[in-house]
């Protein structure tokens, strides 16, 4: 998808919102909302699956973003929605700056491994911390903008605006970034790092920015879903909340930049149906449905991970 | 004082994480699988000896028996399904990458874990009586229940055990050609199907038999397999994936950190172990003990 | 000797194996040099080790004056070293002309050019033209045209040959190593694909270091030959002389040979 088919999809899709919105029931715009902030979330990991990466701690950069986007509001009043998302990217950049110089040398199962470890790392610093609630974490702040501060019936409503302006902003922004030199460097890393390294690049320092680069989205993500649920606690670090991203990542693929968003409201959709359904199973569903797509669609996972075992 | 303590604590909690862990390294290191499902194994463990001991504890049979049936719960629980996910579904997928294997382990293990609901329910099981009928001992003034030393006897005798059949017994020398290279052990002759089932199974009873000997101690409710899946690669990753005596070693050294976090800075307790392994594979990045590389160009 | 390569004491073991020992090669600007050895005579070790995927545990290696010893090959290859693989290091999920875009890319890169921030169409240092037409010149110049949107992997293997190579020419090398350009690839084609390769390479103006055991290929494009064999350099000569050497017959040609000389079209 070109750039300016992704900006004319997205341009829909946001006008389609703006003029629903008010007509659909808050449940939707909640659920719709999170979906966008989880979908940023995504669009970094597929940074990294197009460079032949996992990251099993995304979640570490999500937590920090939704914990500095709601501290801001517990420690200084500040409520400004824009603030906050901003204050969710500025850490989660941060830390993934500081985190890159040693996660960029690692592959593999190993750069999964190492980055899952530091997403519990800092789940066990939350929860013993009692400043920030520990494990029942702590209220966020109605969220304001530039000043206005929405009744209970037009919140949601704004909030979704605001994400689904990110999240576009988001989309076409990496859009721009797969099409530099660094872009096309992605995939080469995939194929065959010792060429890229031949050619005079260093392989490090694109994971480098790459690391970065999703740590941000997934800040932002963070402090966005932080602010639209009000309240956040250090289970949004836990492993099994990579293991989400990771899911949605896969059923997305990594076709079109899009894609992340559209693989969260899927699955945020399946997630709640089968829930309400059947509290007991959900999961089942999602093990089996995550089966499917590694067993029968070679196509879609086959993209995300060319390298076989041995070649 | 308290060194002896730390000490106590220190060798109970690493023999728990070796006999929790070493079922991991070794099915990666014959078939070279992160195996999400190992907590899975654990938790199965926990839940068919908890429901079986204690049917056989309610029924009023001989308790001084009970331990035989969580041991026996759990090579139960392990040869029903073990063979079932190796053969039935893993072995289809062993030409894949590494990690869409490991995802596919994941995808089990979420699986498994709403099949434990289904077939226990949500609702805590206790098995105290195996526990508590060991009574306890003293060591420097402090008392320890007698239980916990089966779970140390039971590490050593796992350690001691693998270590016997990879040593001395034709087959442990047959699966450390196959540790070595698949291929070109099945191009000589070696059934390297059987040996990933009979791995997958042993590696998955391990795991089955720590959750089993663990459940007496603590209630049995659903999510038990969670953190030992986090535990288990900490331990595994910090001694060398695929390495036996590198999960020992990563076991005691884990196991001592935290009993010296656990005693003298307890806020550092939860994430210690993690930030262990992170500067473990800062300075060695494939873990303590671990294979060279060969040359790819 | 204007030395555009200085190679002085280099020395190499893996364990208890010896791959260099003391080695000396002075390489002239502009020349054409072929590595000839068996299999394990320290050929592709000593390629490794001026590239720099190999460290020397002893002796320095010169660039243009410049001490290049034991620098990454990221850093080797921005200087002007560039090298083919023995097997052809390619991206396998990418198009032929996705791979030279890589390429390019990274020289656009390194020259702080078409980055994020950037605009219009820039320029490759060297070649002053945008990307897409670099590539599609030096696909035309390698004869891989008609593979042009074929994914690597299914390319046949003189053709992989063929783009390994064409791969290097991003980088407008001053010093160009092909490790074994013509294996792999059938009699007939051998001297045709060296045919294109060294027009191509030429062109440019690079000094050429190229391994090959066919010595009817060896005698016919090379210059000068350096022989290895245990380790060591057996002989440093031009090829006539060098093939014709008792050492070099017994260690690396094995009997006599029936050569074609320089400057004849076809073969025997």
């Amino acid at each position: 998808m070109s750039g300016g088919r992704v900006g004319l999809v997205a341009g829909i899709a946001c006008a389609a919102a703006v003029v629903a919105g008010p007509f659909l029931p808050p449940w939707a715009l909640f659920l719709v909302t999170i979906a966008l902030g989880k979908g940023l979330v995504v669009l970094g990991l597929m940074l990294f699956l197009r460079a032949g990466l996992v990251s099993f701690g995304q979640a570490l950069f999500y937590c920090l973003g939704a914990y500095a986007g709601g501290g801001i509001g517990r420690f200084f009043g500040i409520s400004d929605i824009f603030l906050v998302l901003a204050a969710g990217g500025l850490v989660g950049g941060l830390v993934g700056w500081l985190l890159g110089f040693l996660l960029a040398r690692y592959r593999a199962i190993f750069f999964g491994l190492l980055s899952l470890a530091m997403s519990m790392i800092l789940y066990g610093v939350l929860v013993k911390n009692e400043a920030l609630g520990s494990t029942d974490g702590f209220n966020v702040l109605h969220s304001t903008f530039l000043g206005w501060r929405p009744s209970n019936e037009w919140v949601r409503y704004a909030t979704l605006l605001v994400a689904l302006g990110t999240c576009a902003a988001a989309a076409l922004l990496v859009e721009r970034l797969l099409r530099t030199p660094l872009g096309r460097l992605l995939p080469a890393l995939k194929d065959n790092e010792i060429r890229v390294e031949y050619m005079g690049a260093s392989a490090r320092r694109a994971i480098h920015v790459i690391y970065v680069v999703a740590a941000v989205l997934a800040g932002i993500g963070g402090a966005l879903v932080g602010a639209t649920v009000g309240h956040i606690d250090p289970e949004m670090a836990f492993w099994t909340m990579s293991g989400e991203f990771i899911f949605i990542a896969i059923l997305a693929g990594t076709g079109s930049v899009l894609a992340p968003f559209l693989g969260a409201i899927v699955f945020g959709a399946i997630h709640t149906v089968a829930f309400d359904l059947s509290p007991n199973t959900w999961q089942m569903s999602l093990g089996i449905a995550l089966l499917l797509v590694i067993v029968f669609l070679p196509e879609g996972v086959w993209s995300l991970f060319t390298r076989r075992r041995g070649a | 004082m308290q060194l002896v303590a730390v000490l106590m604590d220190g060798i109970i909690y690493s023999s728990w994480l070796f006999l929790a862990a070493v079922g991991l390294t070794l099915i990666y290191g014959v078939m070279k699988i992160v195996n999400v499902t190992h907590g899975s194994f654990y938790a199965l463990g926990a839940y068919a000896a908890a429901s079986l001991a204690g049917a056989w504890i309610a029924k009023g049979y001989p308790p001084m028996l009970s331990y035989a049936v969580l041991v026996g719960a759990a090579l139960l629980v392990t040869v029903v399904a073990a063979p079932l996910l190796e053969r039935g579904l893993l072995r289809f997928m062993y030409a894949k990458d590494e990690v869409v294997i490991m995802l596919a382990t994941y995808a089990l293990f979420l699986v498994l874990e709403d099949v434990i609901k289904l077939i226990w329910g949500v609702d805590p099981y206790f098995i105290a009586e195996p526990y508590g009928m060991m009574g306890s001992f003293e060591v420097g003034g402090l008392t320890y229940p007698t239980y916990n030393l089966v779970i140390v006897g039971a590490a050593l005798a796992a350690a001691a055990g693998i270590a016997w059949v990879l040593q001395k017994t034709r087959v442990g020398r047959l699966l450390i050609t196959v540790i070595h290279d698949p291929e070109v052990s099945r191009a000589m002759g070696v059934n390297v199907d059987r040996f990933f089932l009979v791995t997958f199974t042993c590696g998955s009873a391990l795991a089955a038999l720590a959750g089993a000997l663990t459940a007496p101690t603590v209630s049995v409710v659903p999510g038990l397999g969670v953190d030992i899946i986090v535990l288990s690669f900490a331990v595994v990753v910090i001694g060398g994936l695929g390495s036996l005596p590198g999960a020992a070693l990563g076991a005691v050294i884990v196991g001592t950190v935290r009993s010296v976090s656990v005693h003298y800075a307890p806020q550092f307790e939860l994430f210690i172990i993690y930030a262990v392994m992170a500067a473990v594979l800062a300075f060695r990045p494939r873990g303590l003990f671990s294979a060279p590389e060969a040359r790819k160009i | 000797m204007d030395a555009i390569l200085d190679a002085r004491g280099l020395f190499k073991s893996f364990g208890a194996v010896s791959a260099a020992k003391d080695i000396h090669a002075a390489i002239a600007r502009d020349s054409v040099v072929g590595l000839i050895g068996t299999n394990g005579a320290g050929k592709t070790t000593f390629i490794n080790m001026i590239t720099g995927f190999l460290k020397p545990d002893a002796g320095t290696i010169h660039f243009e004056g410049r001490d290049i010893t034991g620098l990454e090959p990221r850093t080797i290859a921005r200087l002007g070293i560039c090298r083919s693989f023995q097997i052809p290091q390619l991206y396998n999920s990418l198009t032929v002309y996705e791979n030279m875009m890589v390429g390019l890319g990274v020289m656009l890169q390194n020259a702080g050019r078409g980055g994020f921030l950037a605009g219009g169409t820039p320029h490759v240092p060297g070649f002053d033209a945008p990307a897409e037409a670099v590539a599609d010149t030096l696909l035309g110049r390698f004869g891989l045209d008609a593979y042009r949107d074929r994914r690597a992997q299914i390319l046949p293997g003189g053709v992989r040959k063929l783009l390994d190579i064409a791969m290097t020419m991003v980088a407008k090398p001053r010093v160009l190593l092909l490790d074994e350009p013509t294996s792999g690839v059938s009699a007939e084609e051998k001297f045709g694909i060296m045919d294109m390769v060294m027009a191509a390479v030429r062109a440019e103006g690079a000094t050429v270091l190229f391994v090959e055991h066919d010595m009817e290929v060896v005698s016919r494009f090379s210059e000068r030959v350096l022989a290895f064999y245990d380790g060591r350099v057996i002989a440093d000569a031009p090829p006539e002389v060098a093939l014709a050497d008792p050492d070099v017959k017994r260690y690396v040609v094995g009997g006599e040979l029936h050569r074609k000389d320089r400057g004849e079209a076809g073969r025997a």
